[in-house]
Order: C-alpha cells, then structure tokens, then sequence
C-alpha cells in the first residue's frame, strides 16, 4: 500500500498527486497522441466525439458538480456556441482561428445572463428555469429564419487553420484532442486554487460558505459563466463533428443525455466527465450488440433505446450514486488494503428527511 | 391583438381556463409530494400519460363501459404511485434532492419508452365523458371543456376539506412539517407518503382522462407536465392555491400570448414563468422563507 507523506504545504494542490500519477497521466496522453498511427478513422471520429462531449461534460460538472447548481437546459448552451461559431465562420468569414474563442465568449455571456437572472433560484427552480431557458433557445433558433437556419438547419464549413485545411479524421482529431487537453488543465487548476474551492464550498453549504467570506452572487455567477463557456466551446467543435446544425439536435433529450453523462461518470469528479463520455458514446454500440438477443419486434420499436438510458439512470442512482469513478475508487481500494476489504467501509449512511423550509 | 371580436376573447379565456385546470390537476399531485417529502416528481407528466393510456386500453381496446374503464385506469395509476413510493424513492429519503430530480427524470423516460412499446407511437383517441358543445351565448365550448373546469374546482375543494377535517388529512400535513417528528407520534410514515405518492398519481391519471378528449392520447403528451411545473412555480410550490393560481393564469395567458408572438409560439408558459420570478423569485405566493444550515 501507498503511503504519501506530507512534505510540504503546496503538496495538496499540486498537479499531479506523485510522480507515478504523473506518469499514468502522461502515458494515457502519450497514447491519445499515439492514436492516429494505431486506429482508422471511423474510431478516430468517435473518440473526437468522446473528446467534445468531455469538454461539455466538463462544462456541466464545473455547475452541477462543483458549485452544486442544476442545470436541465445545457444543450441550449451547446446550441449557442455551435451557432454563433457556424454563422460567424458562414456569414461573417471570420477565421476559425478567432470564431471559436468568440463563439465561446458568446455562450459564456449567455450563461452569465442565466445565472444573474437565477441568482437567487435553488433546486427546483433552478432546474426548471433552465428547462425553460433550453426550451426557449430551441424555440427561437427554430423560428430564426434564414438567419439560423431554421427547421431546416444550416450546413456547416471545414475547419481551417491559418490557411491549412483541416478536413481528415486525424487532422480534427489532434484539434479535438488538444482543445480537450487545454480545458482539462483548466477545470482541473480550478479545484486546484481559491475560485474552484469556493465553489465547491458553495454546494456544500452555502451559510457555512458565506461565513467563510465567499462572496456567493459572484461564484455563483462566475460558475455559470465558466460552464457556459466550456458548453459553448464544445458546441463549436461538435458542429464540426456534425456537419449540419439543427435546433433538434441541441433538444431536451440532448440536455439529459448531458446530465446523464456526468450522473454516471461520478458526480463531481474531473474523472467522472470523461468517463461519462466514454459511457455515453459506448452505449449505442453496446445496445445494438444487445438487440440481437431480443424478439425482433421489440427491438426495432424505437422506444429500446431511451428504455435503456432510464434505466441505467435509475440503476445508477438507487445502487451506485458516486458513479463509474466511485466504482473504480472502490476496486481500486480494494487492491491496495487486499486482504482488509470490508463492504462497510462505503456503506451509505441511514437519513432521516432534513425540511429547508423554515415556517 | 386587434383582430379578435370579444366572443372570440371570451372564447378563447374559456379554452385557457380548461387547459389551465388540467395544469392545475397535475401540478396538484406534485405540490402533495412536494409538501409530504419534499422531493420532486418529475415523472408526474408520465403519470398523466399513463393515466390516458390506460383509460384507452380499458375503454376502447377492451370496450369496457366508460365510466369502468375511468375509474379502473385511476385505480390502477393509484397502485402504480404506491408500488414507485414503497420500492423505490423510499430508499433515497433524505439523499440530496438532485437524486431525486435524477431519478424521477429517468422514470419519466422509462415510462414513456414501454408505453410506447406497448401502445405504439401513434396518437390516439378517447372517447369523451360527455360529448357535444354547449352554446353561451355565441361563446361555443365543448362539454370537455366544461368538465375539465368543474372537475378542477370541485377537486380543489374536495382537497381543502380532505386536509382540513379528515384525519388522515390531518397527519399527512404533520408529516409534511416533521417527519421524524410525526414517526414519533405513532403515525404509519411509510403508509402515509406512499399513499400520497399514490394519490397524486390519481390526480394526474384523472388529468390524463380528461385531457385524451382534447387533445390525443399519445407518448408526447407527458411533456405537459412541464407546464403545469411552470404553472406551480408562478404560483408558489409550496403552496396548492398558490399552484392552482398559477396553472389557471398560464393557461389563460397561453393562447393570448401565442396570437401576440407567432414567434414564441408553444413556449408562452415559459416565457411568463420567466418573467414572474424575475420579479418575484419565491413565486406569487410564498411559502418557503430561508434555508436551515
């Protein structure tokens, strides 16, 4: 068993835990780089989707996870920064190069809106002002015209990058693969120093945080903005990855397929992220194994598909609630104290019903 | 605006009357959750649905008299509302409510996937308790109509003597100030939140039987749902007036607004829940002051 001993007050916010993590870290990006020379490209073009919607992931976990707001409507910030990057690149002919962070700003704006205007919304209401938000930018981007598009969506360019051309799976791959990297070091410097401490206060109480001097509007706001960002910058690489936007693809479900995503992964991990990615783009592939096995006229009625994401939702929620990453915490665990495993080391605690009605 | 005669006014207050009152039968069922244990059903909309569906099997596919196949489906969505409390929220009392959120989210889809591997996607119809329009004077409305309006009203007062003068009434509302509290008291705990869960299924099986007629009955229609959570939130969550208010304001408000903004067309009573908590972010009517540490 691995012992770290505390040398120094910077060791707790450190990068990387030790040296050996470092190194499986960085193995995994000697890999992900690697990548191209061992795979072809259809699985080159699904590990970029993992990638975006990583990043999106990202962008929700850094809300929900870390500063503890719902959000029910994060497609709608996906849907933005997709849109403002495809009509800034079609319309405008700014360069990609200057549309992406433009295109993010935008939806971090948007995102800076919302979480003014629910400044003082909790749980409930929180989440359904952003369905209600969701809705809405699904509705306006529908009936936008030509100017979106409309119904009938809008086709998106090829990336290009300071005159070179960017139109092969391994070329979007290495984008994809380094925007990815970028907004992991960023979400993870920010548990890493005050900001991202501050939120994470936050979710866990906001009276105790408020004692502590955290200025709660600001975190609150500024937590939204971030999320908002990191949604918008996935949604203008997805609409790469799409070719063709349309109000449709940013809908509800896509907001719940988000949710599920960072649900499943481990709530309120960086890990859970991209592992809820993993998840989401493995489960098409895995159901499609699955239906063979079934009476043909069950499996070609359409309704399997979302069967199956609710269920492994509620699985997920009634059995595992720290997700995939608190199930490998625990086999991890189990490794390193071998023959001492007890079950009850992660046993969930009885609760009682605690009222945040005061009358 | 201008356009509209005021029989046409009067006619379309009445038809967002109606639509409110069934937001409202809905948003009653999660405002009795809401105020017993505090969590939050989002599957009510599929409840609704179900409610429908089931009233379809039993009155169309199995031809059984109206007013059987009614009172069947509402028994059945009842049994169904206890079978989800006692096996299933029960276990994540007191968890964080974004499980819950999570978890009755994921029902939702779940209920609407096997619907529709059941029914099919298709729409519809069911046929209505008493069919035909009445006449007011110009203003023609359809008994649907007038059904879902009275059945609304009546229910809502049937509601405030229930809580009011029964004694189950009494110690659901015990419940809902103190849980632990109440269990010390002697009262059955268990019982008693999954006969809400229970009951607020009905109420939204009873919806569902109402709006068929209407509207059609298919896989979609538990999006409704997310109205009448527009509705209770304008009116104040905690609160069942304050839910009922708020549903009757946004269905009067809808087909007024959607003539008003061809653009917004359908997502009105979002627009207005917006505006109302920019204003006031407690809802018309408070019932939730601060949170406990």
């Amino acid at each position: 068993m691995h012992i770290s001993f505390r040398k120094s007050y910077k060791q707790d916010i450190r990068l990387f835990r030790d040296g050996a993590q470092a190194t499986w870290y960085l193995s995994l990006l000697v890999l992900a780089l690697a990548m191209p020379l061992l795979v072809d490209g259809y699985y080159l073009d699904e590990l970029s989707f993992v990638f975006i919607y990583a990043i999106a992931g990202l962008g929700l976990m850094v809300l929900t996870g870390f500063s503890g707001q719902v959000s029910f409507g994060h497609a709608a910030f996906v849907a933005i920064g997709a849109y403002a990057h495809t009509i800034m690149l079609t319309r405008y002919g700014v360069p990609w190069l200057l549309s992406v962070p433009l295109a993010t700003l935008i939806s971090g704006a948007a995102g800076l809106a919302i979480g003014r205007v629910c400044a003082k919304m909790h749980g409930l209401y929180l989440a359904i002002a952003t369905l209600a938000f969701a809705i809405i930018v699904e509705r306006l981007l529908g009936s936008g015209g030509d100017f979106t598009g409309g119904h009938g969506g809008m086709p998106v360019p090829d990336i290009s990058l300071i005159g070179i051309d960017i139109s092969e799976s391994w070329q979007k791959y290495l984008v994809n693969l380094t925007i990815f990297v970028a907004v992991l070091l960023v979400v993870r410097n920010l548990t890493r120093t005050r900001s991202g401490r501050a939120m994470i206060s936050l979710r866990d109480s906001e009276v105790s945080a408020r004692g502590l001097g955290v200025n709660i509007a600001f975190f609150r706001a500024y937590a939204f903005f971030l999320s908002a960002a990191l949604a918008g910058l996935a949604g203008t690489l997805l609409a790469h990855a799409f070719y063709f936007l349309s109000p449709e693809s940013f809908g509800m479900s896509e907001s719940i397929r988000l949710l599920l995503m960072i649900v499943v992964g481990g709530l309120g991990t960086i890990h859970g992220a991209v592992l809820g990615a993993f998840f989401i783009m493995l489960l098409p592939t895995a159901l499609s194994w699955f239906k063979v096995l079934l009476p043909s006229g069950i499996a070609t009625s359409g309704g399997l598909d979302s069967l199956a994401f609710g269920l492994i939702l509620v699985v997920f929620m009634l059995l595992e609630p720290e997700g995939l990453y608190g199930r490998w915490l625990k086999i991890h665990h189990y490794f390193n104290v071998f023959p001492m495993y007890r079950r009850r080391s992660f046993q969930r605690q009885k609760t009682f019903l605690k009222t945040e009605r005061l009358k | 605006m201008t356009g509209l005669s005021i029989e046409d006014v009067m006619q379309l207050a009445i038809i967002g009357l109606a639509q409110g009152s069934l937001y409202s039968l809905i948003a009653i069922g999660l405002v009795l959750i809401y105020k017993a244990t505090e969590q939050i059903n989002f599957a009510q909309g599929e409840f609704m649905m179900l409610g429908a569906f089931f009233g379809y099997q039993f009155i169309v596919l199995s031809g059984l008299p109206y007013w059987l196949g009614f009172i069947l489906a509402i028994v059945v969505l009842g049994g169904i509302g206890y079978a989800y409390d006692s096996l299933v929220i029960r276990r994540l009392t007191g968890q964080p409510v974004f499980v819950v959120f999570i978890l009755t989210l994921a029902t939702g889809i779940m209920l609407r996937a096997l619907a529709g591997i059941y029914w099919g996607f298709d729409s519809f119809s069911l046929p209505s308790m008493v069919p035909g329009t009445m006449d007011l004077g110009g203003v023609i409305i359809g008994w649907d109509h007038v059904i879902a309006i009275l059945a609304a009203t009546l229910l809502s007062g049937v509601l405030y003597v229930f809580f009011r003068f029964t004694r189950i009434g009494i110690a659901m509302q015990a419940l809902s100030l103190n849980q632990l509290g109440a269990f010390y008291m002697g009262m059955p705990v268990k019982r008693l939140t999954s006969s809400i869960w229970a009951l607020a299924a009905m109420f939204g099986a009873l919806a569902g039987l109402l709006l068929g007629p209407i509207a059609l009955v298919s896989t979609q229609m538990g999006f409704i749902g997310f109205k009448a959570f527009a509705g209770a939130i304008v009116g104040g969550f905690g609160s069942i007036p304050g839910a009922v208010l708020g549903c009757l304001l946004i269905g009067v408000a809808e087909p007024f607004f959607d003539i008003a903004f061809p653009t917004l067309k359908g997502v009105g009573a979002y627009v207005i829940m917006f505006t109302v908590l920019l204003v006031r972010p407690q809802g018309l009517l408070i019932q939730m002051y601060t949170k406990k540490v």
